[in-house]
């Protein structure tokens, strides 16, 4: 069989499984209306309305403190907003547990690189492969069952430039790597959408181009929110930017607007700097 | 881009469950000698023992649960065996399957409370809820309070196997570790173990891939708790005996201490540190309370000096899993 890629795969699937594929590009894919999260007088998150439209590269920028991780923790329910509504696919998403936002295609990375140390790179796609699968509570099973799932993630892999780590444990990878194999494990899930949680940060220029490709290819099939610092990769990749500052929504717009809007000029060097 | 200087070794894997097999099977040649040439008494003790500890290992090895109050279940499935045996009349096959289960009731029971919480939280629930039954089997008519339960027939195996024969017995219980052993090896090689290895590894990334992590890990206690039961109802029968001594929070942690030492998260550990440690339970009595402080330095000297346990130890020396 010719190898193909990941990413072709995925769109066959979508086409003629879940029916997502089908969905008008550029309707409203998440929602959220007055999103507040407070810790204990903290208002960390405030009276958030934020729309991502469907296939876009959103990229969800701020200084230190805005807010925007919080913001995420929220998206994928790993926190309970105080108030508001999160509205996903149509679906309202406030009441759900973190593994079943997971589960309708709303997936997460996380800021530090979230592998499984101990595990080779082929066992943490295999991971995200198995839930998919079902069966993950047979534990009177071998786990030979899971071989047929190896060539599924060995094209993912491949995807990502790791097809020769495949059997390396993941601890052993240099970080650019480490969230390369991230984001194949995420995509394994065949997500809807993708909450990526500064998936640069701490990468060297190279790494960070071929990161910039992986997600513009993703993004082709979905959506894609992102936080991102390097100001540069944002100006590049994203067609719409949302800025946050001290848990509010300062601008909205494309690159162009945002980086001309005085408001965000003054958040990021300050008073008396603009 | 740093690059790794060297490419993968696809081998090494297969490499490693030789190594497991040739493991097993000096474990099982020696287990096999061992009667003739040890007391087997001792034998059967340490080897419920064992299975005690492999059970544990799932929980802390595998899931990185660490219960610290899993004398609950070896104790309680102890005496339940103890008593359907000897009250009710139960063949021993019987009681020893009540025991188990009563185990596994005990850990869903224990294990939906616990799982909860995390780390040092997690252990101290598990200790509470312990601590609690011990109170219990002190105050219960059927337990016995300070004597226990005494004089407990081993009966006959399917009607047919005397296991007042010490060697039938031996035979019984080698036969029933070894297959709990296998069986607890099948479970974290499995894909069930695969999603208890990645909750080990990274439990907010497994949740973020969609696995309801809570649901694996009361499984696994309930799994562990079963096994740990049937060791406990094992024990019952060749001791002939349910004391409080099972159920108190020292065994708890001689458990942790056993697992500690043999090497945490490895096949073979737990055995290894069974043995030692009722080896040095037996053959070191005469010193008296010097156990413990014999105990407490081989424990001090296992956290500073033996990280990864003997067994860890020994299979990060040779390059291989064991």
């Amino acid at each position: 069989m010719p190898r193909r890629s990941a990413l072709y795969a995925l769109t066959d699937n979508a086409d003629n499984g879940s029916g997502w594929g089908k969905r008008v590009p550029g309707d409203t894919v998440l929602e959220t209306e007055d999103l507040t999260k407070d810790f204990a007088g903290f208002v960390a998150v405030r009276a958030v309305n934020l729309r991502v439209a469907r296939g876009a590269i959103h990229a969800m920028i701020g200084p230190n403190g805005a807010g925007k991780t919080t913001c995420f923790n929220l998206l994928s329910k790993f926190l309970s907003p105080t108030r508001g509504r999160i509205v996903f696919d149509g679906r309202d998403i406030t009441a759900l547990r973190p593994a079943e936002v997971a589960r309708l295609g709303l997936v997460r990375s996380f800021q530090i690189s979230a592998v499984f140390p101990h595990l080779t790179v082929l066992e943490n796609v295999r991971i995200a492969l198995q839930r998919r699968r079902g069966g993950s509570f047979d534990f009177w099973r071998g786990k030979s069952v899971l071989r047929t799932l190896d060539e599924r993630a060995g094209v993912l892999l491949a995807d990502v430039g790791l097809a020769a780590y495949a059997h390396v444990p993941a601890v052993q990878l240099p970080y650019g790597r480490k969230r390369a194999l991230e984001i194949a494990t995420t995509i394994a899930l065949d997500p809807q959408m993708l909450l990526l949680d500064e998936p640069m940060s701490g990468m060297g220029r190279e790494d960070i181009e071929r990161i910039s490709a992986l997600i513009k290819s993703l993004a082709v099939h979905r959506t894609v929110l992102m936080v991102e610092h390097n100001l540069s990769v944002v100006a590049n990749l994203c067609d719409r930017i949302t800025v946050l500052s001290r848990g509010e929504v300062l601008a909205e717009g494309d690159y162009r607007t945002v980086s001309a809007d005085p408001a965000v000029r003054e958040a990021y060097l300050g008073t008396g700097h603009a | 881009m740093t690059a790794l200087a060297d490419p993968p070794i696809v081998e090494a894997r297969r490499d490693g469950e030789r190594s497991l097999v040739v493991a097993f099977a000096v474990m099982v040649a020696l287990l096999v000698v061992g009667p003739f040439v040890v007391y087997p008494v001792f034998l059967m003790q340490a080897l419920c023992f064992a299975l005690f500890a492999c059970a544990f290992n799932l929980l802390v090895g595998y899931v990185g649960l660490l219960s610290f109050g899993h004398a609950l279940f070896f104790g309680w499935a102890s005496y339940l065996c103890a008593h359907a045996a000897k009250r009710w009349g139960f063949p021993p096959e019987a009681a020893v399957l009540f025991g188990t289960l009563s185990g596994a009731v005990l850990g869903l029971v224990a294990g939906s409370i616990a799982i909860r919480r995390q780390g040092i939280y997690f252990a101290m629930i598990t200790l509470a809820l312990a601590q609690m039954m011990y109170f219990v089997a002190v105050r219960a008519p059927f337990t016995g309070g300070e004597d226990g339960i005494q004089d407990v027939p081993r009966g006959h195996l399917f009607g047919v196997f005397d296991l007042s024969h010490e060697m039938t017995m031996y035979v019984f219980i080698l036969v029933m570790v070894l297959a709990s052993f296998l069986f607890i090896y099948r479970i974290i090689n499995s894909p069930f173990g695969e999603v208890l290895k990645a909750i080990r590894e990274n439990e907010p990334r497994a949740i973020s891939l969609g696995y309801n992590t809570d649901r694996y890990k009361l499984c696994a206690f309930v799994l562990s708790a079963t096994l740990a039961g049937l060791a406990g109802a094992l024990k019952a029968l060749v001791f002939q005996l349910a004391s409080l001594t099972d159920v108190y929070w020292t065994m708890s942690g001689e458990v942790v201490l056993m697992t500690l030492v043999g090497g945490l998260g490895t096949v073979f550990g737990p055995v290894v540190g069974a043995f030692l440690i009722v080896a040095m339970e037996n053959y070191l009595a005469q010193f008296g309370q010097w156990v413990l402080v014999i105990q407490g330095v081989i424990f001090v000297a296992c956290v500073l000096v033996f990280r990864r346990g003997i067994v860890g130890e020994l299979a990060h020396a040779l390059g291989v899993r064991l």
